[in-house]
């Protein structure tokens, strides 16, 4: 397996600390049963799952309690065993916010009971084989869940397969441990996702930062023998394990703002998607759990666990041994993109990566914003290449034309510019909030240009119907005016009419 | 001398026929500042201005002949993007003239509908669906609720509801 090191400087961001220490000091905590589960019918990007239990039924670990109907969607299985309590709507939180969702939640009763058999075996043919992958559950577990059976099926052909573990956020650790843990296994994963794709080349990222997980991933590369395999250094900085960051560091290409990744040829696979489809496919087991980073002074033991899904986090906090100390606050996902959560009664999702009970001093206090200075640090921290104080400025003035021309959709809320500010800013949450009005001013404007086309053919259909009319009456008055035997027809015809009415209506007496 | 001026003079008098001509003869251009407001207007049709229609309502703008505050769907923030745009003061929106709203749709209620046809022509977006001794119905995504077909129900069996539910 091939080592190199990118030649290309990755473009703006951040170089931060990590705050990784703590949970990466001792290995992945596993074997953790959770008293109850909650699982979202929809954990993914995509359509969601409809479920195949009843209140009160015994579900066992690895069933399947939510089906999945489309291709972009992901079945839900039990991660333990246990009854089901109830199918109700809960808070749960998804990739940007917390939504109510219907969940089944399932009281666990601790016997972590699995169902029998190795669940189906791996088909030969490639469209079962990604109807497998769904059935098995399989999301992209970087945090962006999309459905992984649909992404390994592009409509372009992969030129290479970019397996990601460029975990730059700090605080996050689950993708570094699981590369120093289960490297053969991730590599094997990578191998399996190839073959699906028929990608000449697979390129595994990982940050310099990481030493531990290149040599492990270096030396299952190693063993493997396969020769498209390729590990790429990258340099530390934030926030390049973004998938469109990291296709523009490897490849030198950049990806069209109105495209995926995938539409030019790369596909972004995260490590533990790699490592879940392993276990899939090897040995029959579904998603059940994901690694999650546990982090923050507020918590007595961080680090890193396999955690069933749907576990309430509060639970999954005991399991690390509670809080400590006076706790600011609760963080899901990284310090930069994560978000507060209002209680830790909400479930881990599959798109949970990182949990962060910050104490006073690790959260930035609000300082109080002054004037943009137009230092133009902000543009030069973006990743993705915009102008951050011009964007603030068309928000701010609800200008949606400029806001377009500046393209706000290509923010992707990494936050660099935020921090980096020195009139602290706050210019990503004013860049969030403007993403939703100027999607709602978007339709707006279409509903009205639609609405003006329909009132242009209903005036013009109008118009045209009385010009039909006066041209049927015109014609008709001249004709009785001019011909003296249409004029006859004409009255015969009406006193005929007029027959037929009385003959009708002295029928109904 | 005489040569320079009556080359002038006939230069003068041959672009003036041009563009007398151009003026009588071409049709008339729509008129860019209508055409700017009618842009920023909801574009709902629901004549509560007093306009049959936006178009109208632009135009009457762009002419002068009307205040800017008279578009209740557009609400405040319609005022505001006009009074930029024409470089006017702000006015306070004219609260009397109705409070049409796209948040919210017709819809007919079933029971009560008599098949009359009466509000499918009035509707100045088609969204009204029915023909005569049928029950009508209202296709919500075309629906602007301008309020246009309420007066024309006999039996009083079309209500607005919020566009969500």
């Amino acid at each position: 397996m091939l080592e190199y090191t990118p030649d290309r400087r990755p473009t703006g961001g951040l170089r931060l600390p990590a705050h990784k220490e703590a949970s990466t000091a001792q290995p992945i905590a596993r074997g953790f049963v959770p008293g109850t589960l909650i699982l979202a019918l929809q954990q993914h990007q995509g359509p969601p799952t409809t479920p195949v239990v009843r209140r009160g039924e015994r579900v066992l670990k690895g069933q399947v309690v939510a089906r999945a109907r489309a291709l972009r969607s992901a079945a839900v299985h039990a991660s333990t065993s246990g009854h089901v309590r109830a199918i109700e709507d809960r808070l749960v939180p998804s990739v940007h916010a917390i939504h109510r969702t219907r969940c089944i939640v399932i009281d666990a009763d601790g016997e972590d009971e699995t169902r029998p058999g190795s669940g189906a075996a791996w088909p030969k043919d490639p469209e079962e084989q990604l109807e497998h992958i769904r059935d098995g559950g399989i999301v992209g577990l970087g945090g962006g869940v999309f459905p992984t059976a649909e992404k390994l099926r592009p409509h372009t052909p992969c030129k290479v397969l970019i397996v990601n573990g460029v975990e730059c956020e700090p605080y996050i650790s689950c993708d570094d441990m699981l590369m120093r843990e289960a490297a053969a296994e991730i590599i094997d994963g990578a191998l399996i996702m190839r073959d699906l794709l028929a990608a000449p080349e697979c390129i595994v990222a990982v940050e310099r930062d990481k030493p531990q997980a290149i040599e492990a991933l270096l030396e299952a590369g190693r063993a493997s023998g396969d020769a498209s395999l390729k590990l790429a250094d990258i340099p530390t900085v934030y926030p390049t394990g973004g998938e469109r960051q990291l296709v523009e560091m490897l490849t030198g290409e950049e990806v069209p703002s109105t495209h995926y990744p995938s539409e030019i040829g790369y596909i972004c696979q995260n490590v533990g998607t790699a490592y879940a489809l392993h276990r899939l496919v090897r040995a029959g087991e579904p998603l059940l759990s994901r690694v999650v980073t546990v982090a923050g002074e507020g918590i007595a033991r961080p680090q890193n666990v396999e955690t069933p899904i749907g576990t309430p986090i509060g639970e999954l906090i005991e399991f690390c041994g509670g809080y400590v100390g006076d706790v600011d606050r609760l963080i899901l996902g990284g310090s930069m993109m994560g978000y507060a959560l209002p209680n830790d009664e909400m479930p881990i999702t599959k798109g949970s990566n990182c949990l962060i009970a910050a104490v006073r001093r690790e959260v930035r206090q609000d300082f109080s914003e002054r004037f943009c200075i137009r230092c133009g640090n902000c543009a030069t921290a973006c990743p993705a290449r915009l102008l951050p104080q011009e964007l603030l400025r068309a928000a701010r003035d609800n200008d949606h034309a400029l806001l377009d021309e500046f393209g706000l959709n290509d923010c992707i809320e990494c936050g660099c510019c935020d921090v980096i500010c020195p009139s602290h800013i706050p210019l990503t949450e004013v860049f969030r909030n403007a993403k939703f009005a100027h999607a709602r001013y978007q339709r707006q404007e279409v509903f009205s240009a639609e609405t003006q086309q329909r009132f242009k053919r209903h005036e013009e259909r109008k118009r045209a119907n009385v010009q039909r009319g006066k041209a049927r009456q015109d014609h008709l008055r001249h004709e009785v005016e001019t011909d003296e035997a249409a004029r006859q027809k004409a009255i015969e015809a009406a006193i005929k009419r007029a027959r037929q009415r009385r003959g009708n209506d002295s029928d109904a007496e | 001398m005489l040569i320079g001026t009556v080359v002038l003079a006939g230069l003068a008098l041959g672009l003036c026929a041009v563009l007398v001509l151009t003026d009588r003869l071409l049709p008339a251009g729509r008129d860019p500042v209508a055409e700017q407001v009618e842009s920023l207007l909801p574009r709902i049709q629901c004549a509560q201005c007093g306009y049959p229609g936006c178009r109208p309502y632009a135009e009457a703008i762009a002419a002068g002949d009307a205040d800017i505050n008279r578009c209740p769907p557009g609400g405040e923030e319609t005022v505001r993007r006009l009074a930029d745009l024409l470089g006017r003061e702000v006015p306070a929106l004219d609260t009397t003239l109705g409070n049409a709203s796209m948040n919210r749709v017709a819809r007919i209620d079933e029971r009560n509908c008599i098949g009359c046809n009466r509000c499918v022509p009035v509707c100045p977006v088609d969204a009204v669906v029915g023909v005569q001794q049928t029950i009508h119905a209202v296709i919500a995504a075309h629906c602007t609720g301008c309020e246009l077909c309420l007066a024309h129900c006999p039996v009083d069996c079309i209500d607005l509801v919020s566009r969500d539910a």
